[in-house]
């Protein structure tokens, strides 16, 4: 994973102590290097259109996106996809109108719908509601060079089911290697060859749990792309003023700093 | 204003006296931008203006942000999202706001510790730092009622243990608790009164910043020699000082910049590295957190909140004397506000006559302690309350204490301090000797 290394050491001097919160156990954390780290990283829109596939097929039979409106599909920066295909996509879903007082299909107005027919967690924010790296011993310096780890864990989490199964009070528990606690409620829901892709991309688990998380993280931020930009810009203009302030400040103290000796 | 002699602003313009006779407001202006200030001030005074700053960029940015936020407990969480997805440039007035809050504390911090090293609580600064430790105190209580306000997970859950502190109060804590919270947990009500007082305070410490300001305006700056400006009279005055405008405004603003090239490069590629990722779950009085932990600037305090267990013997003592009534979460509630309030009394608890930490030898190290003390309170914090993380926490809430109510005063007794300049203008022509009559004109041919 490449890292937001700019000013971090400047950032270690003044943050040294920082983001330390302890979260739970967790378990093992694949680091994966996505498209859209570091400070000049962008989303792939054909990853993002494939994770979107993923998402709509596997996840969304348990999982909600209630946050996210359909019409941001075409946002360019993130998905890229043209009006009339956020028309045809949103038409796939199903939202309760309360005018109407019925169901019917989503326009690119509408939101995804939420889900939770399972009690499954909404994914909206998911990749920015977990973490995955942390300490050591809690100085939050782990985060600060690989990243708060939220997408990796949802990677990890996605790829991290070991096949072995327990029960447990009449639920089907599955071992996985990312959850803490070691095992989740949740059915492994990626399996190899599980969806053909429009664009010949082979279905492994891998490469589509990459896919869908990279979509999430998108989800999540969809204004990641802006935010870097408008940081880029700043730290710049500023960096311009500061050398600017630096050499201005320089000339007004040099008379009061470098005198010549006089009559007294 | 009184003080230091300086020239004052004299209207000149026919249009100037009509208005200077009605209200002064030019020569309030100039006043304060003229005043003269001490010219050996070094890098750390610069964090007064990077507080000022934060001050208005919280109260500009928030006020854009509260057109759009719902104090509602079904909206709240979903208007933030609304401000981070379909609000104008929304996310980066949130972020702005949110990292903000952080860079306010990280200056405030700068700001208090060097007001101790140097003794600008001293006589005769000790309005002007008590006002400080009351602008302090309206920031925590801000920054807490601000972080309810996305009613995230960690907002909940923070919001229910601090105000738990006030139910810890014996015997009417939990009537105080309940007309704190409006009801007896955490609710709409609740919510509702945070977002109001979260817009109030503000610009109450605006206020108290202006008094503040007036102050040490009247005093005059201290400066790292903690010797005073030679006021007797303009001329003499002038030697000690430069006026505040250009010198200080541009060397502030300079740092300022610099400071601001970080503060913005974490917004724009790291915003979320100094928050929860709790946060970004909806609250639910149903779940609790595994950690509840508060932000990284209640860290500290947080750690002393905790030592005090009921298995430390002054604890146990106190109950003891009191019988009961001062149980260990009592005492733990009277310590994290005990350590602030000490602060007010350190006018009064430092016995030595030198002002400035740099002609006190043993008072270095001693300071050096707390400044480290204070890191490793903020790292205790952090991590959960028990075996070694809890003995580090008590060790170093003891220190705390023991700095402010047993080092200060005996160090004026016992300390002798090193040889201190006669005047300021001697401290800045060590630094920056007269030079020989040729070579500033090869220094000024450089630039």
């Amino acid at each position: 994973m490449r890292r937001i290394l700019l000013a971090s050491g400047l950032i270690g001097l003044l943050f040294g102590i920082s983001n330390v919160h302890a979260a739970g156990p967790a378990g093992h954390i694949e680091d994966i290097s996505f498209s859209y780290e570091g400070p000049f990283g962008t989303f792939e829109p054909e990853q993002l259109q494939r994770g979107l596939v993923v998402y709509q097929e596997v996840c969304a039979a348990c999982h909600g996106l209630k946050y996210v409106p359909f019409r941001t599909l075409g946002d360019t920066g993130g998905l890229d996809l043209s009006e009339a295909a956020v028309k045809t996509f949103a038409r796939n879903f199903e939202i309760y109108d309360e005018e109407l007082e019925d169901f019917r299909s989503a326009l690119p107005t509408d939101n995804f719908p939420a889900n939770d027919s399972v009690g499954a967690p909404d994914l909206s924010l998911i990749t920015k509601a977990r973490s995955g790296f942390h300490g050591p011993e809690g100085t939050g310096l782990a985060q600060l060079f690989k990243g708060i780890g939220g997408p990796e864990y949802v990677y990890s989490l996605l790829t991290g089911y070991t096949g072995k199964e327990k029960e447990e009070s009449g639920n089907l528990l599955y071992e996985n290697t990312a959850f803490s606690g070691g095992y989740i409620n949740m059915a492994p829901p990626l399996v190899d060859d599980l969806i053909e892709f429009a664009d010949g991309t082979p279905s492994t688990v891998e490469g589509m749990a990459e896919d869908v998380t990279a979509f999430l993280v998108w989800a999540a931020e969809p204004k990641m792309m802006a935010r870097k930009q408008m940081g880029f810009v700043s730290v710049s203009l500023l960096i311009l003023l500061s050398v600017l302030l630096y050499l201005t400040n320089k000339k007004i103290w040099a008379p009061i700093k470098h005198r010549t000796r006089t009559e007294d | 204003m009184s003080g230091i002699p300086h020239d004052h602003y004299e209207p000149k313009t026919s249009i100037e006296k009509w208005l200077h006779r009605r209200l002064p407001v030019v020569s309030i202006v100039y006043d304060t931008l003229m005043i003269p200030t001490p010219k050996n001030l070094n890098w750390m005074w610069i964090w007064g203006i990077v507080l000022t700053f934060c001050l208005v960029h919280q109260i500009v940015t928030g006020i854009v942000l509260a057109m759009h936020y719902t104090p509602h407990v079904d909206l709240a969480f979903a208007s933030v999202e609304h401000i981070m997805r379909n609000v104008n440039s929304g996310w980066a007035l949130r972020y702005l706001h949110q990292n903000g809050a952080s860079l306010f504390f990280l200056a405030a911090y700068f700001h208090i510790f060097r007001s101790i090293y140097y003794g600008s609580y001293k006589a005769p600064r000790e309005i002007t730092w008590i006002i400080g430790i009351f602008i302090f105190l309206a920031m925590m209580g801000t920054a807490f009622m601000g972080y309810v306000l996305p009613w995230g997970q960690m907002s909940f859950w923070a919001a229910t243990v601090i105000s738990g502190l006030f139910g810890a109060i014996p015997g009417i804590g939990e009537s105080i608790q309940t007309w704190l919270l409006g009801g007896p947990a955490v609710d709409n009500a609740t919510l509702n009164r945070f977002f109001s007082l979260h817009y109030l305070l503000p610009f109450v410490i605006a206020g108290l910043v202006v008094v503040h300001i007036w102050a040490f305006h009247t005093t005059g700056n201290n400066n790292p020699s903690g010797v005073e400006v030679r006021r007797t009279s303009k001329e003499e005055a002038k030697k000690d000082t430069v006026p505040f405008w250009p010198y200080f405004v541009i060397k502030d603003f300079f740092a300022l910049a610099v400071i601001l090239v970080v503060f913005f490069a974490i917004v724009g590629f790291m915003p979320n590295y100094l928050g929860h990722p709790d946060n970004y779950i909806e609250a639910n009085p149903l779940v609790t957190p595994e950690h509840i932990v508060p932000e990284w600037y209640f860290l500290p305090f947080y750690a002393i909140l905790r030592a005090f267990t009921s298995d430390v013997w002054v604890v146990q003592l106190v109950s003891f004397v009191t019988g009961g009534i001062i149980d260990a979460k009592f005492f733990g509630v009277m310590a994290m506000f005990g350590s602030i309030m000490v602060l007010v009394l350190l006018p009064w608890l430092d016995t030595s006559i030198i002002r400035s930490g740099k002609y006190r030898p043993m008072f270095k190290w001693w300071f050096m302690l707390l400044v480290i003390d204070f890191i490793v309170l903020t790292w205790a914090g952090s991590r959960p309350a028990e075996g070694i993380y809890s003995i580090i926490a008590l060790a170093g809430s003891t220190y705390w204490f023991m700095f402010f109510i047993v080092v200060l005063p005996l160090l004026g007794i016992l300390e002798s301090p090193s040889r201190r300049p006669v005047s300021i203008e001697e401290d800045f022509n060590q630094h920056y000797p007269e030079m020989d009559a040729e070579t500033p004109e090869t220094e000024s041919a450089k630039e």
